[in-house]
């Protein structure tokens, strides 16, 4: 670099936001084909891939290039011809860059989706237009009103099949919609498209001039990335502190970590939990350089006015807006693990920085997804089962409801023998009511990251 | 590697491009986003393990997992030693940079070295002159030796199908195996890391960055590069469809033609298998227009490796390979 006009140049390259999103759907629905397109029709595919999948195609005796073969990773998937775990794509437009986790849809791999959608911002659910609203919908409508997955996009794909006719469309939106906002899902955007012939998912169908919305890809570069964080909870686990001891900085102690929710202001009035010792935040350092606010997802490192014993696992919340500490969690956990979880089984939990240890004392119910009937006290829940647990903690922990916080009301449940990630845990209610919401302030809660 | 100054600097022209970069006030450029989520991986690997090691080879990638490691920290000094797996093959200009970055942040650099196994007879050199597939014993006996339980790689999900399923934490046995089965799900932004005593973690911070990302970062945060990245007049002769540097490692052979070329490196490796391309660009500001109008990925048009077979990344890193 060799002025700051091209500095500026040069950042304002990277000027563009993040959106992360999952998909979900069948291989039958034409899921990889979607991806394939999107990534294809957005310039993504590069031409030794794109020579890699014809020279696949061809081995295989295709006709045409299969785009689906661009998003097949492993052998023992190329084999099978199915997609057995959670993968990671990546384009960008001049818009925006994306993030997508791509998770096949099958039933048995309803933990998959869950991991996806964890960290998803949307997530597009799949349907083919000739079978409408099926089971596999409802439980992918499930996952994502679950994970709080702020927005959802229907695509309905294969209209190519059904003479491009809106009424068809229109019925499975309008089903799909309505299971949706009762789960609580807050925004459904329904998109009719063709992966295979392309209509919709870059470029605009000239075959359904009924329809006048977004493509997918312009859905994906222009829907909201980030929020209103003055209504959030500020919360800041702490990861790790910083004391370099050295000559130029003899007493600086900071607090490093990822700020989970909210913002922060230098003079703010904070408690550290568990202690529950209060302070004012006397500097913040976003990564080299003091700052007045910070705000999440950034890592920071904080200062405070007074030497209190802060370490790993310890978290900073403003001393106006403290979640309540507890030793008996109630949640919604997806079991990811292929050993089941048990009633009265020992496990480590991990929540934010800190990881405690914990016994399973009741599995209250399990969901099926499906049709979301419950299971009264099934006493195990196996790989993909989704259940309610009730744990009881060795440390009291300050927990969010998931539905206010993503980062800060989701734990994982590990087992201490081998370390294996056995449950993913979202505290509180299962699902967001779907009354109106009292007010527009309300609407905003419970969507921050 | 910049100062502290010039991390200042960058860091305004990034509030440019954040207040740019959507309509909320709390918007965070695609970069800013990154860089958070790798500075919460370096954290949490200080706070949950004992002896982790950067794996730093003196490639673009390292040097941005480096630079991302001194900002997560500052102003403490980086809490891991770094790992040089040195083929032999190096670019002198490469070897230069490693010992000038190590020196000037005062770390402590490991080297495990390929020819130190070839001169013993623990490993054959290949009649290829590769020694890129020859990285994995030095490597996972280092790894052993030392008793590194985390090893930070610079591996990116968008190099290659194989990589696009790898955890951000990968957990690999005594044998440092990748078995894709036992892959832990990640959710959210919580890593699990438990392991048993023998096995460790290879961790890559940089997952989620594509190659433009990587150059847009250098670019914004004004990272010194070796030489090599930038055009330059260099014999060149051609094998398997690349440009690739004359020298004792087995090139050129009888009917392989040297000629003194323009050229740039995108990646850096095994100079056996590291290919250069043609190119005018001597700014970072060049190669990056360079870079986002190209049509081939990095490793398709540079790296000779990687095209062995459709599965070849796949069993290498079952091997232990990065």
């Amino acid at each position: 670099m060799t002025s700051t006009t091209a500095a500026a140049q040069l950042a304002g390259l990277s000027a563009t936001t993040l959106l992360r999103f999952a998909t979900a759907g069948s291989v039958d629905d034409g899921k990889s084909t979607l991806v394939g397109r999107l990534l294809h029709d957005s310039k993504s595919v590069l031409t030794d891939q794109l020579e890699a999948v014809e020279h696949a195609s061809r081995a295989r005796g295709a006709e045409g290039p299969d785009l689906a073969l661009l998003t097949d990773g492993l052998r023992a998937e190329r084999e099978q011809g199915i997609t057995i775990d959670v993968a990671y794509r990546y384009f960008a437009t001049p818009r925006r860059r994306f993030i997508l986790a791509d998770t096949p849809g099958h039933v048995q791999y309803t933990r998959n989706m869950v991991t996806g959608a964890s960290t998803a911002d949307l997530a597009v659910v799949l349907v083919d237009a000739r079978n409408g609203v099926i089971e596999q919908t409802r439980r992918h409508a499930a996952v994502a009103a679950l994970l709080r997955v702020p927005h959802v996009v229907l695509a309905v794909n294969k209209m190519d099949l059904v003479a491009y006719a809106e009424p068809v469309f229109a019925k499975i939106a309008e089903e799909f919609t309505a299971y949706a906002t009762e789960l609580g899902v807050p925004e459904v955007t329904a998109i009719p498209i063709s992966a295979l012939a392309g209509d919709n998912v870059v470029e605009p169908s000239s075959n359904m001039d009924w329809y006048g919305g977004p493509t997918v890809l312009e859905h994906l570069e222009t829907v909201p990335v980030s929020h209103d964080l003055t209504s959030c909870h500020a919360r800041l686990p702490v990861q790790y502190v910083i004391r370099p001891q050295t000559p130029e900085h003899p007493d600086y102690r900071g607090y490093a970590g990822q700020i989970a929710a909210g913002t922060f202001r230098v003079g703010d009035e904070v408690t550290v939990l568990p202690s529950g010792r209060t302070t004012k935040v006397a500097g913040i350092d976003l990564l080299g350089r003091p700052v007045d606010v910070a705000w999440t997802p950034q890592s920071v490192t904080v200062l405070l006015e007074d030497d209190l014993d802060i370490s790993r696992g310890d978290m900073l919340v403003p001393s106006s807006d403290t979640p309540t500490s507890t030793q008996d969690i109630a949640a919604t956990v997806c079991h990811v693990a292929d050993t089941p979880l048990r009633v009265g089984q020992r496990v480590l939990l991990k929540h934010t920085t800190r990881t405690v240890k914990a016994i399973v004392k009741q599995i209250p119910s399990r969901l099926t997804l499906d049709d979301l009937s419950q299971h009264p006290n099934p006493g195990i829940l196996a790989a993909n089962d989704i259940g309610r647990v009730l744990v009881r903690t060795a440390e009291p922990l300050a927990l969010d409801a998931y539905a206010d916080s993503r980062r800060t009301g989701s734990f994982l449940l590990i087992d201490p023998a081998d370390g294996t990630t056995l449950a993913a845990g979202m505290a509180g209610e299962a699902f967001a009511r779907a009354e109106a919401p009292a007010s527009a302030a309300d609407d905003e809660d419970g969507w921050d990251f | 590697m910049t100062t502290a100054a010039s991390v200042e600097a960058a860091g305004e022209a990034g509030d440019a491009a954040g207040n740019r970069a959507g309509s909320s006030p709390y918007a965070l450029s695609h970069l800013d986003a990154l860089e958070s989520e790798a500075v919460h991986i370096f954290r949490e690997v200080a706070g949950e393990f004992e002896r982790p090691v950067i794996l730093f080879s003196g490639g673009k990638d390292s040097i941005v997992m480096l630079h991302l490691a001194l900002k997560a920290f500052a102003p403490a000094a980086v809490p891991f030693s770094l790992l040089h797996v040195d083929t032999g093959h190096n670019f002198p200009e490469v070897i230069e940079y490693r010992d000038r970055v190590v020196a000037e942040h005062r770390l402590r650099l490991h080297v495990a070295s390929v020819q130190d196994y070839i001169d013993r007879g623990a490993l054959k050199e290949r009649p290829d002159g590769t020694r890129n597939p020859l990285q994995t014993l030095p490597l996972t006996e280092k790894i052993a030796a030392e008793r590194f339980d985390a090893v930070f790689g610079g591996g990116r999900r968008d190099e290659e199908k194989a990589r696009a399923k790898e955890r951000v934490f990968s957990l690999r046995d005594e044998f440092s195996q990748w078995d894709p089965r036992r892959q832990r799900p990640e959710l959210w932004q919580l890593y699990n890391g438990r392991h048993a005593p023998g096995e460790h973690v290879r961790v890559f911070p940089l997952s989620n960055w594509t190659e433009l990302d990587v150059w847009q970062y250098i670019a914004r945060e004004r990272i010194a590069l070796p030489d090599i990245y930038f055009a330059h007049e260099r014999p060149v002769f051609r094998r398997s469809g690349m440009w690739l540097t004359a020298g004792d490692w087995g090139g050129p052979k009888d009917g392989e033609d040297v000629e003194t070329r323009l050229v740039r490196y995108r990646t850096v490796g095994d100079m056996s298998c590291t290919g250069a391309v043609d190119s005018d660009a001597t700014t970072l500001e060049a190669v990056i227009a360079e870079i986002a109008a190209s049509r081939l990925t990095e490793r398709g048009a540079t790296r000779a490796d990687d095209k062995l077979s459709e599965a070849a990344m796949e069993d290498r890193k079952r091997e232990g390979y990065f």
